[in-house]
């Protein structure tokens, strides 16, 4: 099969297979007007199979989320048809509005306005906790 | 202005400084007697306190201030749905610092981001309660005389005791420090402790199940009350509210000069034949809280004394 390359916008490589799609959704990639490929179990050297997107055309979007769903996920910057930046996703800081706190004590299950909020607290074993209550994040919402 | 959430917002340094301003009240009252003139301290008490609320307000009065709040939830306008957000911004306009204690984590730090005016956290559901730890250091530094090469042991509820969670912070900070968990299975010390406090600090510290055999090698021994307010389910509770009952039978191995500690209120966690044993210093605790409280008032509406 093969997917064109592009000459302007952002390749998404070294997806683990199968998370694609997942990674697709979280980033809200369906709203785009631009071209969207999600390639699933594209053959890979180093990987066995791995998932690819790319998104044609100058897009401004937060990808540090991805880091949270994969570690393996490199970003390509392209231009002019060739590949400009190369770069690993770092963990965001801060994850805000997209996973709520579990803990039944913490003060966002009582005001509903509050934004639930986590911070990074360990990088490497990608330990998130509420800024509130320091409940350790659960991911299985968004994996 | 700042706001004090977490007994870590706290440098090593600051705490020193509030333990002098304190032992300075001790020693001289009547120079800090009217420094307070004219500010208002809101107790903000979403949760019921008799000791802390009133030490607050012993605080405020001794220091010549005065005190505005509420006692609990239903007679604020929380009961009729108002955040604490917008609680903070209303108080903002009123007073001159707050001491806020909620049954929900987080509720502090939700008014600190929201009022224009100092905010204590006097409490916040199992979470963290600062100014407990402000009065346990100065209690362990005039009973020990230091913060480092102390064995600390922690029994009851180690999971939702939220005085031991701000006390492990603050001396995870000093060397040599070990401290004994001592609790059963269900209310062990939280994950969040241990990953974000011991294990980053490299602090020495054993879990067990027996008090006794823990006793003979404690300098400290920080008794906690099992809390009902804090279970969903009672059955859980009365069978955990016993587990651990101080007695001076089970002291009989412990050191001379081991200090007795417990944030009170007591129900029956510390045999009250214990009172009158020498090493008991559960109520000098509460004196040295209201002490704490002073300098830390003090410290945030930026007297000058």
């Amino acid at each position: 099969m093969i997917i064109g390359q592009i000459q302007e916008g952002i390749v998404l490589d070294h997806i683990t297979a199968g998370r694609g799609m997942k990674i697709y959704d979280v980033l809200g990639l369906g709203n785009l007007d631009c071209a969207v490929a999600v390639i699933v179990n594209a053959d890979s050297e180093k990987m066995g199979k791995k998932d690819i997107i790319k998104i044609s055309g100058p897009i401004d979007i937060d990808f540090r989320m991805v880091g949270l769903l994969d570690s393996n996920v490199t970003v390509n910057i392209i231009s002019g048809g060739t590949v400009v930046k190369r770069e690993k996703i770092e963990l965001p800081e801060k994850i805000t509005g997209v996973l709520k706190c579990k803990n039944p004590r913490c003060i966002t299950t009582t005001e509903q306005e509050l934004q639930h909020v986590f911070k990074l607290c360990n990088e490497e074993e990608k330990v998130y906790r509420c800024i509130y209550c320091e409940t350790k994040a659960e991911f299985s919402s968004v994996e | 202005m700042r706001s004090i959430i977490d007994i870590m917002d706290l440098s090593v340094e600051e705490i020193d400084g509030l333990l002098n301003v304190a032992e300075d009240i001790i020693a001289n009252p009547k120079k800090y007697a009217k420094v307070c003139d004219g500010k208002k301290l809101a107790t903000l008490f979403f949760e019921p306190s008799t000791r802390t609320r009133l030490s607050f307000e012993a605080a405020m009065y001794e220091l010549g201030g005065n005190v505005i709040g509420f006692s609990d939830a239903n007679s604020s306008s929380s009961s009729k749905g108002e955040s604490v957000a917008d609680t903070a911004r209303v108080i903002s306009c009123y007073a001159d610092i707050i001491a806020m204690r909620h049954p929900k984590e987080g509720a502090p730090y939700v008014a600190s981001l929201n009022a224009s005016i100092p905010v204590i956290n006097a409490g916040d559901g199992g979470h963290n309660h600062p100014t407990q730890t402000l009065a346990d250091l100065l209690t362990i530094k005039r009973e020990k005389g230091r913060f480092d090469s102390l064995t600390v042991g922690l029994c009851g509820d180690l999971k939702f005791g939220r005085t031991v969670h701000s006390l492990i912070s603050a001396l995870s900070r000093y060397e040599n420090i070990k401290f004994v968990m001592i609790s059963p299975d269900e209310l062990c010390i939280p994950d969040y402790v241990k990953q974000n406090v011991l294990i980053p600090n490299g602090i020495e510290y054993t879990e067990e199940r027996s008090l006794e055999d823990a006793m003979p090698g404690l300098d400290i021994l920080y008794m906690t009350r099992v809390q009902k307010e804090r279970f969903f389910n009672e059955a859980d509770y009365i069978r955990l509210k016993d587990t651990y009952i101080l007695t001076p039978e089970k002291l009989a191995h412990a050191k001379e000069d081991l200090c007795i500690m417990h944030p009170l209120p007591r129900v029956n966690e510390i045999s009250v034949a214990v009172d009158n044993d020498k090493r008991a210093c559960y109520f000098k605790q509460v004196l040295n809280g209201k002490y704490m409280r002073m300098a830390l008032i003090l410290k945030l509406l930026e007297v000058q004394v």
